[in-house]
This record gives C-alpha cells, structure tokens and sequence, in this order.
C-alpha cells in the first residue's frame, strides 16, 4: 500500500490536479500579484542547496553555530525576553550571537509568540527572505499550541505548520534562561548537522505552500519571496 | 625589485594588514562590550563571521551594479592600501609607494564608498538610500578638514609623496607633524573620527535607528567581502595616518603599537558619545575642523 502512494507521488499531476502556483517544475505562477508586477520578482521555485564535502561542512557548522545572527521577529510577548539576553546580564553577544535587523543578513529567525494570521504572512515573507542555511527558534507556548489563543479565530496554533521550525522554548513566558538554553540547544543541532530546515522547506515547498494558502487569503506577493 | 615580486610581497603584506585590522575590530567590539558591562564577544568573533557568512549556501543579487558593489568596495579597500608604504626603510613592505601617491590614495577612499552607493542603490531598500545620502554627505563634510590638511602637509614638506613626507620625520618624536604642524593633525583626526564611523558620528550605519544603512540587502558572500574589506580598510587608513602625522614605523611592532594607539582614539571617543543627528554630524565638521584646517593651511603658506 505504501508503494503505491509512492507511484501516485512519482506521477506528474494534470493539468486541473496542479497546485495553483506551480506553474512548471522550476517555475512558480505568483498568481497572487497583479499582471503589471509579475515582471518585478523572481518566479523559481526553490531548491535544496547542497552541503559542501563532510569535513568542511562540519568546520562551516562549527562556525554557523558561533555566528547566530538572530532575526527577532516580536510578535507576541515572548520579543520581550531577547532584550534582557542582548544586555549585560545574560549577554549573548559572548556566544557569538547579534541582534541583525535584516532577513538578508539574519541565520536565526526568533518567533516570539503567538502568531495571528496577518503577521503569518509577514513571517513566511521574512523567512523566505533570509539566506540559507536558516534556522526557526519559536519562544513561548503560543508558537507551539496555540497556548491561551488555542480557540482563537485569527490566531494559527501551530507555527510548525507553515514554516520549519527546529528549535522550540516551552513556557509562558519563558525566563531568558530558558531562551538561552533554546539557543544552546540549536547550537548544537548545527554542529551535529541536524539543522536543515532551509532544504526540508524547498523538499516539501508544496506542503508548506498549501498550508500557507490555507490560511492566508488576500495573498498578495510573490509565491515565493526571494 | 621587479613589479610581480612586488606584487608578491605586496599581497602577503596585505594578508598580515587584513588580519590585523580585523582582530582590531574584535577589540572594538570587545571594548565597547565592556564599557557597556558586558563580557562581549571574542576577538575572533569578526573572522568567525566572514567565514560563515562565505559559507552561507544561497545568495540574492538584484543586477549588476548590486555585485559590483561590494566588489568596488574592497577594490577601494585594496587600492587604498597598496599605494602606502606601510614599513618606512623596508623595500618589502613599501607596496608601490611614488610620487604623489598621497592624491591618488585619497581619491581611492572616496572610490569605495562611490561605488558601494551606487550599488546598495540598485538594491532598492529604503534604508540603504537613506544610508547612502547620509554617508556621502558626511563624508563630503569630513573630506574638508582631512584635505586641508594633507594639503598643509604638503606645503609643510614640498611633497605629495608618502615615503618622502614619513623620511621628513624620522629622527625622534620631535620631528613628528604632531609636533611640527600639530593644527593640520587636530583637523585630521577630528576627520578620521567621521571616517570611522564610530559615534557620534554612527549616522550611516545608525543602529536602531535606520537599522543597518547602505548595506541592507547585501546576504552571503556579499557580506563577507564587506566585512573583510571593513578590516583591509581600517588597516590602510590606520597606515595612512600613521605616516602622515606620526612619524611612521620602521618595524613591525612600531606599526601594530602605532595603529593601535590611533585606533584607540576614535573608539574611546565613540564609546563615550551619543550619536549625532545627520545635519548636526555636517556641520560640526564644516565649522570648528574646517577652520583649523585652513589655520594650518595658512600657517605654512606664508
């Protein structure tokens, strides 16, 4: 039985069965953008980028892991932890880790709370923006669950869903400690080489896509924001 | 010495300036970490850095002027150093040192920064123009009292060439333009503060407030070749007020203690300082400096 859903898989899908953004199997549709701006982005599809030979892929992930630049992105009230972690008292900058105010420069994308849909799309937007490898640190448990929003209608229980995370801080909120354990935690994933979150998006892009869709309405950018 | 073993000597000489001016900026970073009460990070934080951010696995450009940003940057950065004689005496580490090379390194500290405009503005970020308006303001204002008083040194000694005005000062400190013109060193180490960039003078890169100026949508390798050139670059400019004003090196350890020391000055003045607003930031350097700058001048001139 499973090899037969692994045939219905292998096949190429018709016409009428195809996702809305796949347009071919190396471009995308970006049918949510009008006609006048298609010309402006980048319509490729995303693929999984390849690791370097063993022994320097294990130096290059000795020195990711020194060099987590973190994307904060306060969308709840677990933003307010990375503030007491940047000053004196916990400082993470003796780890290696900054603060980068921009998805371009940024490898560690910190999800800080419960996540409404219309911040969704700016999350997917700015994880899609940052250059690979990336890695998604989701704090509190309303990334996680849902957490006090678990009934809520404009609230997304699961950030797991829509994009990969790899590491997750339990708590409500979660003392700066516990962050910072999180960050150890991802730290070492890198150095093991576990941390492949950019590759498992671009592998399963049309799971994440659909997911994202679902959720997301007025989708108005590109399908995928290069 | 033929120009390929030149070229040779020049490179490895470039190596040793690339490693030092970065493991300088790990001090800063440290320093200013510790004026803040905190640990900060390691010194080697800055190469840990470049390699990573060479080893990142994608990259975006947005056209041609975008790659070739950076590119003019650390041209700007190379070009700047090779035409300085680093070690006074040393034929290794004289680089293609001439006559009147001092005219031809200031025009390449103002190339990097043009070329970088040019290409940061192809990224289309908002902050990246805003970055880009505010450093080439400032730095327009800067030039003005760094030129008036290369142009009273140049009074001072005959002489538009580097090797030539640091031969002029061998012979103890006294001989030093520090001593000898000490109005046109005041100038120029005011200017060397705007062109450090280090508070009060932060205004291009202004963290928190336009987050991180003319190089927002750089990522990747494009990163690793600016922050290199952030190393190879301090190092030239250290080098080059070095020979201007304080007598430059005649070994190796004059040069790391020399540098250092000159470096301290803007880092000091920058951990101390709040930041300038933009406009403030131009005139300061259009008045106070400006006018000892022409002081200098007209004290050689007659």
């Amino acid at each position: 039985m499973f090899e037969d859903k692994k045939d219905i898989q292998l096949q190429e899908p018709e016409q009428d069965q195809r996702p809305d953004w796949v347009k071919d199997s190396k471009t995308l549709t970006n049918s949510g953008l009008p006609d006048e701006e298609r010309d402006w982005f980048c319509d490729a599809r995303p693929t999984p980028a390849p690791k370097s030979n063993r022994i320097m892929e294990k130096f290059f992930n000795w020195a990711r892991a020194n060099s987590l630049w973190i994307l904060a992105f306060g969308t709840g009230c677990g933003a307010i932890e990375l503030r007491p972690l940047i000053t004196a008292r916990y400082d993470i900058s003796r780890l290696g880790m900054q603060p980068r105010p921009t998805p371009r420069q940024a490898s560690v994308f910190m999800i800080g709370g419960y996540v409404s849909i219309k911040t969704l799309k700016r999350i997917v937007r700015s994880y899609e923006q940052m250059q690979g490898p990336k890695f998604v640190v989701a704090v509190c448990s309303c990334a996680i669950n849902g957490g006090m929003y678990w009934d809520s209608y404009n609230t997304i229980k699961r950030i797991d869903e829509y994009i990969p995370v790899d590491v997750y801080v339990t708590g409500c909120m979660p003392r700066p400690e516990a962050v910072l354990s999180g960050f150890t935690k991802l730290k070492e994933l890198i150095l093991a080489g576990k941390a492949e979150g950019q590759n498992l998006y671009a592998e399963k892009f049309d799971w994440y896509k659909a997911n994202q869709k679902k959720i997301i309405h007025d989708w108005n950018m590109p399908d995928y924001n290069w | 010495m033929n120009i390929p073993v030149k070229l040779i000597w020049s490179f490895l000489s470039l190596a040793v300036v690339t490693i030092w001016g970065l493991t300088l900026n790990g001090i800063v970073h440290k320093i200013f970490a510790r004026v803040q009460g905190r640990l900060g990070p390691p010194v080697w934080q800055p190469f840990i850095d470049i390699i990573k951010n060479n080893a990142k696995r994608t990259t975006v450009s947005h056209g041609i002027m975008f790659y070739l940003g950076p590119v003019f940057r650390i041209a700007g950065g190379i070009g700047t150093y090779m035409f300085i004689p680093v070690i006074f005496g040393s034929e290794i580490f004289s680089n293609f040192s001439m006559s009147g090379d001092l005219l031809l390194v200031m025009y390449f500290i103002f190339f990097g920064q043009l070329g970088m405009a040019l290409g940061a503005g192809e990224g289309g970020h908002p902050y990246s123009a805003i970055g880009v308006s505010r450093g080439l303001a400032q730095m327009t204002a800067f030039e003005v009292p760094f030129a008036l008083s290369v142009i009273s040194l140049a009074i001072q000694y005959q002489s538009l060439d580097i090797t030539q005005i640091v031969a002029a000062q061998q012979g103890g400190f006294l001989n030093w333009t520090l001593i000898t013109n000490p109005l046109a060193v005041i100038a120029a180490m005011i200017s060397m503060l705007g062109m450090n960039m280090y508070n009060p003078f932060s205004v291009v890169i202004a963290p928190q407030e336009i987050p991180i100026g003319p190089p927002t949508e750089y990522s990747s390798s494009f990163l690793g070749l600016l922050a290199t050139n952030r190393g190879i670059f301090a190092g030239a400019k250290l080098i080059l007020f070095m020979n201007l004003y304080f007598g430059g090196a005649t070994n190796l350890f004059a040069l790391l203690a020399k540098t250092f020391s000159i470096y301290m000055f803007s880092v000091f003045i920058g951990a101390a300082y709040p930041r300038f607003r933009t406009e403030d930031s131009i005139r300061f350097f259009l008045k106070v400096p400006t006018a000892i700058g022409i002081l200098a001048v007209l004290l050689f001139s007659f």
